[in-house]
């Protein structure tokens, strides 16, 4: 089975794209399923659904929603394998710009738009600088202009990844991500495959469920600000 | 001690030489969040003796960091830039079929300096035909259409250069969204195509939207500012200076705030192939030939011909009086025929 992560930052157009690509997929004999990672809720499973795609959601809750996808995606697979996919699509929730839920050998896709300005690219971690395939969205929105000084914005930051608009609206570009997509890599098995960049770092109380605030109460991987050169 | 450097590799370079082989080098730096290195050090000496716990918090991996540094320096590579547009004398779209399969036939060819326009129905397949052009479309895509660039199939890695796209595209819903100024946009998008003089070209492309624009904008006006009629100029300007693309699709341009003729005739002027999506009657008469779509293909190809021209030219007086009416308007001034 073909595997491909699909990340962006919340809002970006990871489902719209991924709908239309599978769409244009349609009528090629390839059976695709889609897995989705949120965070509290999903209204995305509908979506797919209605599109008569296979498609299970998970929810992270009260957990970080990219170390929640890396300790269920060997499921994925095998949930993949059984509904004998030929391309499993795992999208992630997308939430904080350090994550980037991208593993070495799989395909890896990042979603980013247009209208989230120029200067984006940069502020966006190993999400975007260790994707494969970069998708921009939302172009038909904004001017010629900044379409082309963003595309120029997100080849700085990753000049080694195939670059495509694609219109999460018309469908436009899905057809040409699609053919992409089937040329990923079949992934046998993600038993100790290495993620791509360590997740950020966390164990702090307040991911204990610590809700009280200052330094008393901060135990663990806790970092603190320097003010005019000095850490308080 | 200094190693020797490796001519060639810009890693090995000492900082200050790779700034002066290479100003944008330190906006390499400043993108990923990393101090210059060192006077006398080179970036893979920098990169070596960075602690990970910074690398980390940035996001980076210290062992990507030469091949991205090199994979950023090649983006200023002269031998890459620019030359791209002078190369084009035409694009052909070799018929496939419709929804149905029944087949177009002939081959379409459009050189710069022409103007086609495109005709249909919504759903008729002309979002699918420009989607074909701009994915160089081998035979591969829905229609079955194949692009052929100077006659020849292109180079295939051309389908994924963002900055040699064949398609600019002017769409009728277009906003800014960025907060500048006219003059700090243009300059920031001539920076981007790292064109030679970013002052003078910004200004051209001021000056010259300031013609096509009914009503005329300062570089000092912010972008978010500008009417739809000035929007629309400034960017017809700006793709017909800027933009590598030879094919600039323009769907519609509305009746206010802008020259249009004169808009298309820009675009014309610098040797862009021009595709007009439009139902208007004088643009749709202004270009050499129509393009019939329906049912997903190409129906037929309508050259303009010298009756329809007379036409334009009583169409182009009637648009005359509705502008005077219009500008009456604008003065305050009463109506009379």
């Amino acid at each position: 089975m073909k595997v491909v992560t699909v990340a962006g930052p919340p809002s970006s157009g990871k489902s719209a794209v991924t709908l239309k690509t599978i769409g244009a997929l349609a009528g090629g004999g390839v059976a695709v399923g889609v897995v989705k990672f949120d965070s509290l809720s999903s209204g995305d499973q509908l979506l797919y659904e209605r599109q008569g795609i296979p498609v299970h959601t998970g929810l992270a809750g009260s957990l970080c929603p990219d170390h929640f996808f890396v300790a269920n995606v060997s499921e994925c697979l095998a949930w993949g394998e059984k509904r004998k996919f030929d391309l499993l699509i795992i999208e992630s929730a997308g939430l904080c710009n350090r994550c980037a839920p991208h593993i070495q050998g799989v395909l890896a896709v990042c979603v980013i738009d247009n209208l989230s300005g120029v200067d984006t690219p940069k502020k966006i971690g190993p999400m975007l600088k260790m994707a494969d395939i970069v998708v921009i969205t939302k172009g038909d929105i904004v001017s010629q202009a900044e379409r082309e000084v963003f595309a120029y914005r997100v080849r700085q930051v990753n000049p080694q990844a195939v670059i495509l608009n694609v219109n999460g609206l018309t469908g436009q570009g899905g057809h040409e991500l699609g053919k992409l997509l089937l040329e990923a890599p079949v992934t046998g098995n993600l038993e100790g495959a290495l993620l791509r960049f360590t997740m950020p770092a966390a164990l702090c109380s307040y991911c204990l469920g610590q809700r009280r605030i200052g330094s008393d109460f901060q135990l663990g991987n806790v970092k603190k600000m320097a003010f005019d050169g000095e850490t308080p | 001690m200094k190693k020797p450097g490796n001519r060639s590799d810009p890693c090995q370079l000492p900082v200050e030489d790779l700034v002066a082989r290479c100003p944008q080098a330190v906006e390499f730096f400043e993108m990923v969040g990393l101090p210059l290195p060192p006077t006398g050090f080179s970036a893979a000496d920098h990169f070596a003796a960075l602690p990970q716990a910074l690398l980390e918090d940035l996001g980076l991996e210290r062992e990507a960091l030469e091949e991205r540094l090199r994979g950023f320096l090649d983006l200023f590579d002269p031998e890459t830039i620019g030359a791209f547009d002078s190369r084009i004398e035409s694009i052909s779209v070799v018929g496939g079929h419709d929804k149905c399969g029944k087949p177009e036939g002939g081959t379409l060819t459009v050189r710069p300096g022409e103007i086609v326009c495109i005709v249909g129905a919504t759903g008729s397949g002309k979002s699918r035909f420009l989607a074909d052009i701009e994915w160089l479309a081998q035979g591969d895509s829905p229609t079955g259409r194949s692009v052929l660039i100077n006659g020849a199939p292109p180079d295939p890695g051309l389908r994924f250069a963002i900055d040699r796209k064949l398609v600019a595209q002017l769409s009728q819903n277009m906003n800014f969204v960025i907060d500048l100024t006219v003059r700090e946009f243009i300059t920031m998008h001539a920076e981007s195509r790292m064109v030679q003089d970013v002052a003078a070209v910004t200004e051209t492309v001021i000056v010259l939207a300031n013609t096509l624009a009914g009503e005329p904008f300062l570089p000092e006006t912010p972008v978010t500012a500008l009417s739809g009629g000035q929007s629309r100029a400034l960017m017809i300007a700006d793709t017909s200076c800027l933009s590598a693309s030879p094919i600039v699709l323009i769907d519609e341009i509305e009746n206010a705030g802008i020259d249009r003729k004169r808009a298309v005739q820009t675009l014309v002027d610098r040797r862009k192939i021009v595709l007009m999506a439009t139902h208007d009657p004088i643009l749709a008469l202004l270009g050499d030939r129509r393009i019939v779509f329906k049912n997903g293909g190409i129906e037929r190809i309508i050259e303009t011909s010298p009756g329809e021209r007379a036409c334009l030219e009583q169409f182009e007086k009637l648009d005359a009086q509705l502008n005077e009416v219009r500008r009456a308007l604008r003065n305050g001034e009463t109506i009379t025929v």
